[in-house]
């Protein structure tokens, strides 16, 4: 270990068998948001604290860390959080989605199908699905005991009526197990369809809010919608610039002030490994302005 | 009054002696009474004589010291409320039975649109096809005399009378048995009361719905409602026909109530 000072991953022993035995309620109750005793970390709120928690309680000696911020491996986010755990848990890090073993992400989950072992670890900033209807939590409780969620449809038929398709784009409420509705974090609904039935673990920790839910592997995840208003993944149309991809989801980037823009991969690890297999588009080939 | 008492039918609902103490200070004593399919009752008396408690003891929103309310359940069976467990409640609240607050604030959503308003307990219990959901709420606006083409628009756009109207809208469209509500016209000013109990004779009578209406206004009550409850300190001090409680009061209270109105 590099930093000596530091317990390992940061937290002391209790600490994280608090965490863990958090974790293991919200594994057997999946969708349920378990209560835990969140902790300050050195980073603000609003950063990731809840992941990072989840993360620090979760990771071996032996584990391979990967950490992206919106589908990127080099943005501030993730590279900082990377950084405290490789000194404070002396863990390897990799941004290969295929290497890792535990992710921690903030809005996307990778393109790269997840496999059985990998753990994804998601940053949540408001776990209650129902709160922007429903600002009592002693109510929300009492909704989702009662599985009583007609009220998340409310939210959806206000969409049509104000837009005429259900316009929310993120953060798109699901339906767990049957059971539970349940925020999947500020993650666009395109990664939506990659939570159902999937073989790795999903956690998620929301530091400000103290909760802890989660969606064990192999798990039924429905997102809610209406009979003739089904729910659809939302995708910019285009392709990659940079590898021609055209099933990945899209990050826009503005280029210039005239007007320029190209659309590239928004998970950078799918777009190299796509490029580096020989995967590369001839620049300028799809959008003015776009050049590797 | 055109709507048929039946009388070979149990009672839809039964109040046996509720009795509700607010520590020291007495809430209501002692009510009892029957109320049949499609009947209409008003609760009358001053403020403060325990009305609003017996409303929310009925809706079962809160729990009597002493007493029991039986209610016949869709399926025929009549049930003491206490034993139904919160789901249960929940259920038969927002299906069988209305609530129409006086203050539309508190029954509706006010940052939703009209069509979500109404369409909410639709939702709530099952429907899960947006255009049926839409199209009913359109008609139920329709029936109470709000113009469809606002059916996107918030309450908060609306007057006072339309929210009432709303409100009961948003109440009947789950077809229930049972509507209780409190002072359903006040803080409206007299054309749009005459318009919403207008509205509401003509709908009770159509649905055949039974109703416990809390109010003070006396008008209301000769309007609406079948039978009276008189209540003065908690207590029942008169009851009867509406027409015959009116015309000709029995009890001190209740002459004096209906002497301090002025005659049309």
């Amino acid at each position: 270990m590099n930093a000596p000072a530091y317990n390992f991953a940061y937290l002391d022993e209790q600490t994280k068998r608090m965490i863990r035995r958090a974790i293991l309620k919200a594994i057997a109750i999946p969708g349920y948001q378990v209560p835990f005793a969140s902790r300050e970390m050195p980073m603000p709120y609003g950063w990731g604290t809840g992941g990072v928690q989840v993360t620090a309680a979760i990771l071996g000696p032996h584990d391979v860390l990967k950490v992206i911020d919106q589908g990127s491996d080099d943005t501030t986010n993730a590279v900082s959080i990377r950084k405290f755990f490789a000194k404070t848990a002396g863990v390897r890090t990799t941004t290969s989605t295929e290497e890792a073993t535990v992710i921690q992400t903030r809005h996307r989950i990778p393109e790269r199908p997840l496999k059985a072992g990998q753990v994804i670890v998601f940053q949540v900033p408001i776990p209650e699905p129902l709160r922007f209807l429903e600002p009592r939590e002693t109510e929300t409780r009492r909704l989702h005991a009662l599985a009583d969620y007609g009220l998340m449809q409310v939210k959806l038929y206000e969409d049509i009526a104000r837009h005429g398709h259900i316009a929310t784009t993120f953060a798109y409420p699901v339906r767990v197990d049957d059971r539970y509705v349940m925020d999947p974090s500020p993650t666009p609904k395109f990664d939506n369809p990659k939570m159902d039935n999937c073989p790795a673990l999903q956690l998620f920790g929301a530091g400000r809010e103290k909760r802890i839910y989660a969606i064990p592997p192999h798990t039924r995840v429905v997102s809610l919608d209406f009979e003739d208003h089904p729910f659809e993944p939302y995708r910019h149309d285009g392709t990659c610039a940079l590898c021609g991809a055209t099933d990945g989801y899209l990050d826009e980037v503005i280029t210039d002030d005239r007007g320029g823009r190209m659309f590239v991969c928004s998970d950078t690890d799918y777009c190299e490994t796509r490029r580096s297999a020989g995967s590369v588009v001839k620049a300028g080939a799809t959008s003015e302005g776009g050049c590797a | 009054m055109t709507a048929a008492l039946v009388d070979d039918d149990p009672p839809l609902l039964v109040a046996e002696g509720l009795t509700k103490w607010y520590g020291q200070r007495l809430g209501c004593r002692d009510v009892s009474f029957a109320l049949y399919q499609g009947e209409v009752l008003a609760v009358v008396g001053e403020s403060g004589s325990g009305k609003s408690t017996l409303l929310q003891l009925l809706s079962a929103q809160l729990a009597p010291d002493a007493g029991r309310i039986c209610y016949r359940m869709r399926d025929g069976v009549t049930r003491d409320l206490a034993t139904l467990s919160e789901a249960e409640r929940r259920f038969l609240f927002r299906t069988d039975w209305g609530y129409v607050h006086q203050d539309s604030r508190l029954g509706l959503r006010m940052t939703v649109s009209a069509g979500a308003n109404v369409g909410e307990r639709l939702m709530a219990v099952g429907w899960r096809h947006y255009g049926r959901i839409r199209a009913s709420a359109a008609s139920w606006l329709d029936r109470v005399e709000i113009d469809p083409d606002r059916i996107d628009e918030t309450p908060g756009g609306y007057s006072g009378g339309m929210r009432q109207r709303l409100q009961i809208a948003r109440n009947l469209v789950t077809d229930p048995r049972l509507v209780f509500m409190d002072e359903p016209t006040g803080g409206l000013d007299v054309s749009v009361q005459a318009r919403v109990l207008d509205l509401l004779r003509g709908i009770v009578a159509e649905l055949g719905l039974a109703a416990v209406i809390v109010t003070h206004d006396l008008a209301v009550a000769r309007l609406l409602a079948h039978r009276i409850l008189v209540m003065k300190g908690g207590a029942v001090i008169e009851t009867g026909l509406t027409d015959q409680v009116l015309d000709d009061p029995q009890a001190p209270y209740t002459q004096l109530l209906v002497s301090s109105i002025l005659p049309p």
